[in-house]
């Protein structure tokens, strides 16, 4: 394919010996295949896309006098334990007892529905933040409004409020699940926070009846 | 009846358009490429449906291996000479000029202080065999919280982002929480994958 012709100048059979003239078509195949080479090497090698992050808010420590008093009715109590399991509770208003534990998962239909429902009868208009994600969609709200009015919905005081507490046995993957059910949820206010001795035992104890009776899936 | 003559055309192709768009979309992915710095350990990060970019500057990255190893990493090169020269001072460890350039230019590393030393020391190709123990950040010896503290006094300014394996387990990371939190970091992130909501 080669178009540069090694011309020799001509024949030298009298006469002056005129140059010949040269193309000036240079091959670009090899030139080609190297840049398609090195493109491929590129797009293999590059990343694009950053890595996401999920931001997480602790409480200063050490300030006792600094506890905020929140309604027993409206926490939930959230363990997380080994096998991806995730016990919770709501507690007596009277008592502080438990109330009837339950045991669930990360699935879709685990934990979010009870989440969504407790939310959602504490805030009744917190459907709402997804109506406003589908205007500023379209465009017919700014980003600064969308944000303000689900950062009003998400403060609600009579919100859920979830106190998340993980065991020995929990995963990091877990604290990140239940975050993101957090998200999903638009749960405004959690917190988490070390766990006691009575839960441990709640857990030991329920996964023993558990396996009792023959349920645990995992 | 005449034969049609179909006349004989030339088969090469005029490339030059090709090459133009093939070397335009090469400067674009070498401009746009950002080699993967080499990790001391592979982390499969937890997915999830948070989309908080990573800053590009100013980031303090502390990984967290599946088997409950801590790392510590930097960003700034300058950030990190002035960093080992202070834990330098405070834990009685002299580094010479080369020794800080050189830290410098490393990734994440996980080993005690006393050990730092003589992995600066080895080429790049032998580090990734250094029995890397981890940072210790237990109470009895928070080595961890001091490059936490000491990085915040070289640069107040540096986001705190947790690059935790999916099976890290939950008391090493309450462990670098807590270390955290006594050094007055209260916000930080989690690098995560992404997902989609279901």
């Amino acid at each position: 394919m080669s178009e540069i012709e090694g011309g020799g100048g001509g024949k030298k059979k009298g006469g002056k010996p005129h140059g010949k003239k040269l193309s000036t078509r240079v091959d670009f195949t090899p030139m080609v295949d190297l840049g398609f080479l090195l493109i491929t090497f590129f797009m293999l090698t590059t990343s694009l896309n950053k890595p996401k992050t999920m931001e997480l808010n602790m409480p200063v420590k050490e300030k006792p006098d600094d506890i905020t008093a929140v309604k027993v009715s409206q926490t939930v109590t959230i363990l997380l334990t080994g096998n991806n399991q995730v016990m919770y509770y709501f507690s007596d208003p009277v008592t502080l007892d438990p109330m009837t534990p339950q045991i669930t998962d990360f699935s879709a239909g685990g934990i979010r529905p009870m989440l969504l429902r407790e939310n959602k009868k504490r805030v009744p208009n917190i459907d709402s933040i997804q109506v406003y994600k589908d205007l500023y969609k379209v465009s017919r709200m700014t980003e600064v409004d969308m944000k303000a009015n689900i950062a009003r919905l998400k403060a609600d005081v009579e919100g859920l409020i979830v106190i998340i507490k993980a065991d020995d046995n929990a995963k990091f993957s877990n604290i990140v699940d239940i975050l993101d059910e957090m998200l999903i949820c638009n749960i405004g206010r959690y917190a988490i926070v070390d766990i006691s001795d009575p839960e441990i035992e709640l857990i030991k104890s329920s996964a023993a009846s558990l396996k009792a009776a023959g349920t645990v899936n995992n | 009846m005449a034969k049609v003559k179909v006349p004989r055309k030339s088969t090469s192709v005029d490339m030059t358009a090709m090459t133009d768009v093939a070397f335009l979309l090469l400067t674009f992915f070498m401009l746009a490429t950002q080699f993967k710095p080499d990790e001391p350990v592979q982390v499969i990060t937890p997915a999830s449906v948070a989309e908080i970019p990573l800053p590009d500057v100013d980031v303090m990255l502390i990984t967290i291996s599946n088997d409950n190893k801590v790392f510590f990493d930097l960003q700034g090169e300058h950030y990190k000479k002035t960093l080992l020269e202070k834990m330098g001072v405070k834990y009685s460890i002299v580094f010479t000029e080369d020794e800080k350039t050189k830290f410098s230019q490393m990734s994440s590393f996980g080993m005690p202080i006393a050990q730092l030393k003589q992995y600066i020391n080895l080429s790049p190709e032998k580090r990734g065999s250094f029995p890397s123990a981890g940072i210790p950040c237990d109470s009895l010896q928070n080595e961890l919280g001091d490059w936490v503290w000491q990085s915040r006094l070289t640069n107040n300014s540096f986001r705190v982002a947790i690059k935790g394996d999916r099976d890290v387990s939950y008391p090493t990371i309450k462990q670098v929480i807590n270390t955290l939190q006594d050094k007055d970091v209260n916000r930080f992130n989690f690098i995560t994958s992404m997902e989609s909501a279901q």
